[in-house]
């Protein structure tokens, strides 16, 4: 035991590290919150207390949070049980196209919404048009229009969630609740939804946390209407950086607090529980009428579901300034693309957001690996700390670390663990690889938690040192969870907005911005051309993943 | 001290307790020694201790003269089979194989012959180029054992090497294997909590519990002079009740149970125990059942199970203790008031221990 508890120097250095590139830069953002130049003081904390916009970002950005939730409970929930429980014509297929708006990047996502139902966009035009109204029938604004994007993005985690779940409800459980004398409603209190509450649970936070942290649709959507990261942001352009900071201070405790009260429900619990037995099977449905209207519900809900996608391909072909009041575009043309691949100055951020993407990716699923055999390694001292410290990321919003990174590493003073690297190519694939590490981490703790310890025991009694080990046991039977989390990490960091708005540089420009641009100069076509080009990487980057990563391997 | 492989009083503490508690054992080159005991009585950590995934925190382990206590387990050279085999699943069975050869530097067409050979030595020639999945249970016990044995190492380990395998599987995958380690020469320890196993492989057998060694000796010895009643209630069946010594007899020690008096004899080398309460430990064919009699102690049958040609009745005593004997299957039914005596051939299957002795 001795021997085993003894932090090995590889773990002190992957802990140090992690310290200095997770906590450390909140810890300086708490500090200098409430300390300028001429020392402590309360200043910035009592003008936050004192304005009540900032109160009501502060207020706004919980209730949207809440609202989202129960929004994309009441899509997700429904949906899923529709598909775990009836064997719908098409079902299989369908139920993979609802799950459809997890490829979109948030910033894509909030573009392909403007495209529809904007105020000149197909859908509103389309409504205009068949009644006669002189003014677009609604405004894509404020609370509502961010609503409308979180309930169509976020829905997805309680879909997947409470789908596999449902699916690993053991059948007999349903059999035996019967035979009991249980009716329907009954089974459904008592046996099915305690079997879901963790998958409820923790789709819940999920939804709740990446509401919270939700940058892009609020950015776009908002106008006047503030929430804590597009408050944030406002205020670091401003110049209040301190103000910015105490903003910054009081989103992070809100996501803690949010955490520590659904602490116990975690996605991951829902996962596991209950695998033994077969799952319920799907009942048929058999009335005709019934078969139909199912159908047709069905592909009508999977069409309003890619609209955005199928939008965001359409606009991708529309010249600069060729549409304005038609309701659809009158010319087409491939030159948005062209131009992507032959304009150095729209190719940049293309190459830009590969390699920002390429580094982060590999870097974090090194340090992901490193901590995860470490952290796997139960009785080694220090797993537990590392394990919560790549978690930890997950629970602080984007903007706050942007802020925290930006703080950090804006001042150059080697000796307290400070260099500049704002305004230097690295911010960006440091912010990207500090956002990913939870992600990417769990994926590969994952698999590094199912791999069977005696395989190593097996290949050490058969003479093989640590490094042949790796090399030919451990690193091939991982390759499936690195390569699921080495995809998550690419697709968020190639989509990445929230923290590139705020460190990114003329030349580290990322597609994210580029989009922006493109959409602030009105040329929609190259902005939508680029939207295409993240999703199409991204569904790419998941399918290569799913794929690769799947078959063989394990045995 | 003598022995190709010595274990001297092994020390391993978990959180403060003694997982392993001065452990000493000797084995001769090859030996098969089993560790036999329920679990968390330390077998399975002495084990580990020998492989090297533990580290002792007193004592040593000798191999051959030398001290391995501390050296790492890829330098060990001790072959293991694991409970769950630990096959490496994306590598083929002849790649399995050869792994551990590679690790000694083996190559080319040696490399090849050296795993032709090893499967040949577990049956199994010709599924070099399987893949583990598509290997039954057995096959891959036997492909985990030629695996260990391939680079010839100096110790084999084995860990419940059958606990992974049906019963009908078992009782001939055990036959196999104690052949195959006798015909290689091995010195092998082996894991298990299984009495069977533990005795049918077992040139010798140690019982462990509490992370200490409770007695060893061959299979006989261990059945015939169980050192205390633990080591005597795991080993074959038993019951027990507690009982009286009043003093020694013609025939070896009078007891009294509920009141009536017996003259039994004791194995030759049992311990004299002094009169006062003792434990008796009593095997189902030490006793025979009896019409109610004023020299038999009365019982009522509880229950009823069959064992081969024969029956094994439990019988609760006026007293309250529950005794086993064996008698033919249709001797009493269940519910009947009978007597209970030693068995006049009772040799040897009737043990007194110590009432506060574990």
């Amino acid at each position: 035991m001795s021997a085993s508890l003894r932090l090995r120097p590889s773990s002190l250095l992957l802990l140090a590290g992690l310290l200095w590139l997770v906590v450390y830069p909140i810890v300086l953002v708490l500090v200098e919150g409430v300390h300028d130049p001429a020392g402590w003081t309360l200043r910035y904390v009592r003008l936050f207390l004192d304005r009540p916009t900032e109160w009501d970002a502060l207020w706004n950005s919980l209730w949207i949070s809440l609202a989202s939730v129960a929004l994309a409970a009441l899509i997700g929930i429904p949906l899923a049980f529709l598909f775990a429980r009836y064997d719908l014509p098409g079902g299989r297929l369908l139920g993979g196209l609802v799950a459809l708006p997890a490829v979109l990047p948030p910033l894509v996502g909030v573009l392909a919404f403007l495209f529809l139902y904007g105020e000149t966009g197909f859908v509103s035009l389309l409504i205009q048009r068949v009644f006669r109204l002189s003014d677009p029938p609604w405004r894509l604004q404020g609370a509502g229009a961010i609503l409308l994007v979180h309930a169509y993005s976020m829905y997805v985690y309680f879909y997947l969630l409470v789908r596999a779940s449902l699916q690993s409800l053991d059948g007999s459980l349903l059999e035996a609740a019967a035979s009991l004398g249980a009716g329907r409603v009954r089974t459904l209190i008592r046996v099915v939804l305690p079997h879901l509450a963790p998958a409820l649970g923790g789709a819940a936070l999920l939804t709740f946390m990446t509401s919270l942290a939700s940058f892009s649709a609020p950015y776009i959507f908002g106008g006047g209407f503030r929430v804590m990261p597009t408050q944030i942001v406002a205020t670091r352009l401003n110049g209040d950086d301190r103000l910015a900071m105490v903003e910054t201070i009081a989103l992070t405790v809100l996501a803690l607090a949010a955490l520590w009260l659904f602490r116990g429900s975690r996605a991951r619990d829902a996962a596991a529980g209950g695998r033994k037995g077969a799952g319920p099977a799907r009942v048929p449905v058999r009335h005709r009428g019934a078969r139909l209207a199912l159908a047709l519900a069905g592909w009508t809900l999977a069409g309003i579901l890619l609209l955005p996608h199928l939008t965001l391909l359409l606009v991708s072909f529309v010249p600069l300034g060729t549409w304005t009041t038609e309701p659809l575009p009158p010319a087409y043309t491939a030159r948005n693309y062209l131009t992507l691949v032959q304009d150095p100055v729209r190719v940049r951020p293309l190459v830009n957001s590969l390699w920002l993407a390429t580094v982060a990716t590999a870097a974090a699923v090194a340090i992901a690996l490193a901590g995860a055999l470490v952290a796997a390694r139960r009785r080694a001292a220090g797993s537990g700390l590392i394990e919560a410290l790549l978690a930890l990321p997950w629970a602080v919003p984007g903007t706050v670390f942007a802020i925290a990174l930006a703080t950090a590493f804006s001042v150059h003073a080697p000796w307290a663990g400070r260099v500049i690297l704002v305004g230097t190519v690295w911010i960006l694939p440091l912010a990207y690889l500090v956002r990913n590490l939870p992600l990417t981490s769990r994926a590969i703790l994952a698999g590094v938690r199912a791999l069977d310890p005696s395989l190593d025991e097996a290949a050490a009694t058969l003479g093989a040192g640590r490094g042949r080990t790796l090399r030919r046991i451990t690193l091939p039977l991982l390759r499936p969870a690195l390569v699921a989390g080495a995809s998550l990490a690419f697709v968020t960091a190639f989509g990445d907005f929230v923290t590139s708005i705020m460190l990114y540089t003329y030349d580290t420009r990322p597609i994210s911005l580029e989009i922006l641009s493109s959409l602030r100069q009105s040329d929609v076509g190259v902005a939508a051309a680029y939207g295409v080009v993240l999703m199409v990487v991204s569904a790419a980057v998941f399918a290569v993943g799913a794929g690769w990563g799947g078959g063989g391997g394990t045995g | 001290m003598s022995g190709f492989l010595r274990l001297e009083s092994l020390v391993k503490r978990f959180d403060g307790t003694e997982a392993v508690d001065r452990v000493t054992l000797q084995l001769e080159r090859g030996e098969l020694l089993a560790l036999l005991g329920p679990s968390g009585s330390g077998k399975t950590t002495t084990l580990r201790l020998l492989a090297g995934f533990e580290t002792p925190d007193e004592g040593r382990v000798i191999v051959d003269g030398e001290d391995v206590t501390r050296v790492a387990p890829v330098a060990r050279r001790f072959g293991m089979v694991f409970q769950h085999y630990a096959l490496f699943p994306h590598l083929d069975v002849r790649e399995n194989i050869a792994f551990g050869l590679e690790s000694l530097g083996v190559h080319g067409a040696e490399l090849g012959r050296r795993v032709d050979r090893a499967l040949a030595l577990v049956d199994l020639a010709g599924f070099g180029a399987r893949r583990i999945a598509q290997l039954s249970g057995g096959q891959q016990q036997r492909i985990a054992l030629a695996r260990a044995l391939a680079p010839e190492p100096r110790v084999l380990l084995l860990d419940e090497p059958l606990s992974n395998l049906d019963p009908a599987l078992r009782e001939r995958t055990r036959r196999e294997i104690r052949e195959l380690i006798h015909r290689v020469g091995i010195t092998t320890v082996l894991v298990t909590h299984e009495q069977d196993e533990a005795f049918e492989l077992g040139d010798r057998v140690a019982v462990m519990r509490d992370g200490r060694l409770e007695q060893v000796g061959t299979p006989d010895e261990l059945y015939g002079a169980p050192a205390n009643a633990f080591v005597g209630g795991f080993v074959g069946s038993s019951s027990t009740a507690e009982v009286r010594v009043l003093g020694p007899s013609e025939r070896g020690v009078r007891i009294a149970l509920d009141a009536i008096e017996w003259d039994v004899d004791l194995p030759p080398g049992g311990a004299r125990l002094p009169a006062g309460p003792a434990l008796l430990l009593v095997r189902p064919e030490a006793l025979r059942l009896t019409p109610p009699d004023p020299l038999a102690v009365p019982a009522t049958i509880v229950s009823r199970r069959f064992v081969g040609p024969s029956a094994v009745y439990a019988a609760r005593t006026d007293g309250g203790a529950v005794l086993e004997v064996i008698a033919p299957p249709q001797a009493v039914p269940a519910g009947a008031r009978v007597g209970l005596m030693p068995s006049r051939r009772a040799g040897g299957g009737i043990h007194l221990f110590p009432l506060d002795g574990r």
